[in-house]
């Protein structure tokens, strides 16, 4: 784990508002329970450090917590949101599980691919978009879908993943949610129930 | 089918406000003191009577299942906790709740909670449904400005506090105990039972692990008395449910119907029907990724609800349908949900964690045909090896879809490895 790469960029210290910010999230647990406190500082500190988590980032929370150091490391390297490595400043993580390729995630990897340059587990040379295969998101009724930071992108097509990816590098926003004009998770051919209809609708 | 009237979640699409003030136009916190003033043996008694199964995959009673903590509150604190780590390939209905229904589910957590005694619940929310998480957030902030939890919840004289936990990216953390291991701030592998959660569970007190959906249901049962709800549905099998329909469907969408409604039914009626239509049916998986594929024979007829897709040796699981027309190859589609276990084990137990992925490199070898004709069967044999030899349901829910496959698709297997020993044979002269 002791990696050159792993090591930097040196020393971490939470920022002033997330040390305030520390003392709510381990009121939110059991007095003595602080350790529950560990996967939101994790996150907190992940989103911090430039979207990784660095071995003196893991230390410097075991130390806020009074956790041995390799209790914080074995959380670190057990949930796959954790990004033990540095990323690109887009996170982009594309769902090729069942629901999803069902309607066509390989093609969404395809157009992922063709923008970015990155496969799978790599980020792109512009340092833009680190590229990850993932796991049932948990949006899929409206597969395809994919995530960019915190946000879900559904109801893709090769196209729209081409114009979404391109406008985030060229700096602009994208928004999220289904890409064809759904609202959310309603039928896409008009509401077969809810439609305000009274009794029997 | 299920009419609006009798439809718990009215704004499960967001279509409506979906702040507190418009939950509250909906009948969402309409007379919370008067239910808890019935006292907690009677809420319990009503869930019981109800019929309401857990809606997290399982189907244990709910009723029941509060009825296992203790009866007084000794030396610990009792625990709600609120299974939101919604991961099983297929389901999102839990999303929905989350972001559309908040204050169905925070109500619940309320009763539920001053049921079973706990003064805290917490919500274990996956950690990629970010916003899902910011969503109840603003809603539980809202709740507590209105007084309706914190102290002296809704003027019942009960206090009660609500908390977010965000996971991290580990299906397993599905698993109730895998779950309090990570609330505890570890790595989530499942814990042996006994004790079970209601004994020793969260930070080792009394603990109660209920889905969402089954407690975001819980005001509405109440509200309406237990023998509405126990008049929808079919004996044993009660209520409606949230149905999430992805896949090779026109339509897909999720929708609440009453349970123990025709599959073929809900998918014409809400999902737009299959595409190309019912008769280009291949097969379907009728309750999230852990339950064995159901071919169009059964698809025909069968019913959605617990004991109907039992009886068929599938599940109900999450009520996750995912529907594959005839352009599935269904050897693919299996083999991609091996590998998803694969990935997903825990690496506690040895049957799951070396079984995994030896049958996720096994599937791949079928999928391309290479493989010999009897290879099927210790591949069958390897799954009934990991099955039931776990310590969580993980090694069970890896090895059925392999199952289900090789009990309805199995000539298809055998075709790929002929076409595969013809192809190379060829090769080879």
């Amino acid at each position: 784990m002791s990696t050159p790469v792993d090591n930097k960029p040196g020393p971490f210290s939470f920022s002033a508002e997330n040390v305030e910010r520390i003392k709510e999230i381990v009121a939110k647990y059991p007095a003595g329970k602080q350790a529950s406190a560990c996967m939101p500082l994790l996150d907190m500190a992940q989103r911090q450090n430039d979207g990784w988590i660095s071995v003196p980032v893991m230390d410097h929370i075991a130390e806020v917590l009074g956790m041995i150091p390799m209790q914080v490391y074995e959380v670190a390297t057990f949930y796959t949101m954790y990004n033990l490595k540095p990323v690109g400043k887009h996170h982009v993580q594309v769902c090729t599980n069942l629901p999803c390729w069902l309607r066509g995630s390989n093609e969404i990897a395809a157009a992922c691919k063709r923008v970015t340059g990155a496969g799978f587990g790599a980020t792109s040379e512009d340092g833009m978009f680190t590229m990850t295969e993932t796991e049932c998101l948990g949006a899929c009724v409206n597969a395809p879908m994919m995530q960019i930071g915190d946000d879900f992108f559904e109801d893709l097509t090769a196209e729209n993943v081409e114009t979404i990816l391109t406008t985030l590098r060229n700096g602009g926003t994208a928004t999220p949610g289904p890409q064809n004009g759904r609202h959310g998770s309603e039928p896409a051919g008009g509401l077969t129930s809810l439609k305000g209809e009274g009794e029997d609708a | 089918m299920l009419k609006d009237k009798d439809r718990i979640f009215t704004n499960i699409y967001g279509l409506n406000e979906r702040t507190l003030s418009g939950a509250k136009s909906r009948g969402d916190w309409d007379g919370t003191k008067a239910i808890m003033e019935k006292g907690r043996e009677q809420i319990i008694e009503d869930v019981k009577g109800s019929g309401l199964r857990g809606r997290g995959g399982a189907g244990f009673s709910t009723g029941m299942k509060w009825s296992f903590m203790p009866k007084e509150i000794g030396d610990r604190p009792h625990y709600l906790v609120i299974n939101a780590d919604e991961g099983e390939p297929g389901t999102c209905k839990d999303r929905e709740i989350l972001r559309n229904e908040p204050h169905k589910l925070i109500e619940g957590c309320l009763i539920a909670s001053f049921a079973m005694q706990a003064h805290a619940c917490y919500v274990y929310i996956r950690g990629e449904f970010y916003r899902e998480g910011e969503a109840l957030q603003r809603a539980v902030d809202e709740a507590y400005a209105d007084g309706l939890i914190g102290k002296n919840a809704c003027g019942s004289g009960w206090d009660f506090d609500f908390y977010i936990h965000m996971g991290a990216g580990a299906y397993i953390c599905g698993e109730e105990t895998a779950l309090l291991e990570s609330l505890e701030g570890k790595k989530g592998q499942p814990r042996l039972k006994p004790p079970f959660p209601a004994n020793v569970g969260a930070w080792g007190c009394p603990t109660t692990v209920n889905n969402v959906e089954s407690v975001a249901v819980v005001p509405e049962i109440l509200r309406r008395g237990p023998e509405w709800f126990a008049a929808l549905g079919r004996p044993n099998n009660t209520g409606s449910k949230l149905f999430n329909i992805s896949g090779h469907v026109n339509n897909p969408c999720t929708v609440e119907e009453e349970m123990g409604v025709p599959l073929k039914e809900i998918i014409e009626k809400h999902a737009g029907g299959v595409t190309g239509g019912w008769d280009n049916l291949l097969a379907i998986i009728p309750g999230g990724a852990s339950v064995p594929m159901l071919p169009k024979s059964i698809c025909d007829t069968v019913l959605m609800d617990f004991d109907s897709l039992r009886e068929v040796q599938s599940g109900l699981g999450t009520a996750a349908i995912m529907v594959m027309d005839k352009s599935t190859d269904p050897i693919m589609a299996i083999t991609r949900l091996s590998r998803f276990y694969k990935h997903e084990s825990c690496g506690q137990c040895t049957p799951c964690r070396e079984g995994t992925g030896w049958m996720w490199r096994m599937m791949e070898r079928m999928a391309t045909g290479n493989a010999r004709i009897d290879e099927i069967d210790l591949l069958e044999e390897v799954t009934r090896q990991v099955e039931g030899h776990t310590i969580c349901a993980l090694g069970d829910a890896a090895a059925w879809p392999i199952q289900g496959l090789i009990r309805h698709f199995r000539p298809r297997i055998e075709e790929r490895i002929a076409e595969y020993q013809a192809t190379t044979a060829h090769a080879a002269e």
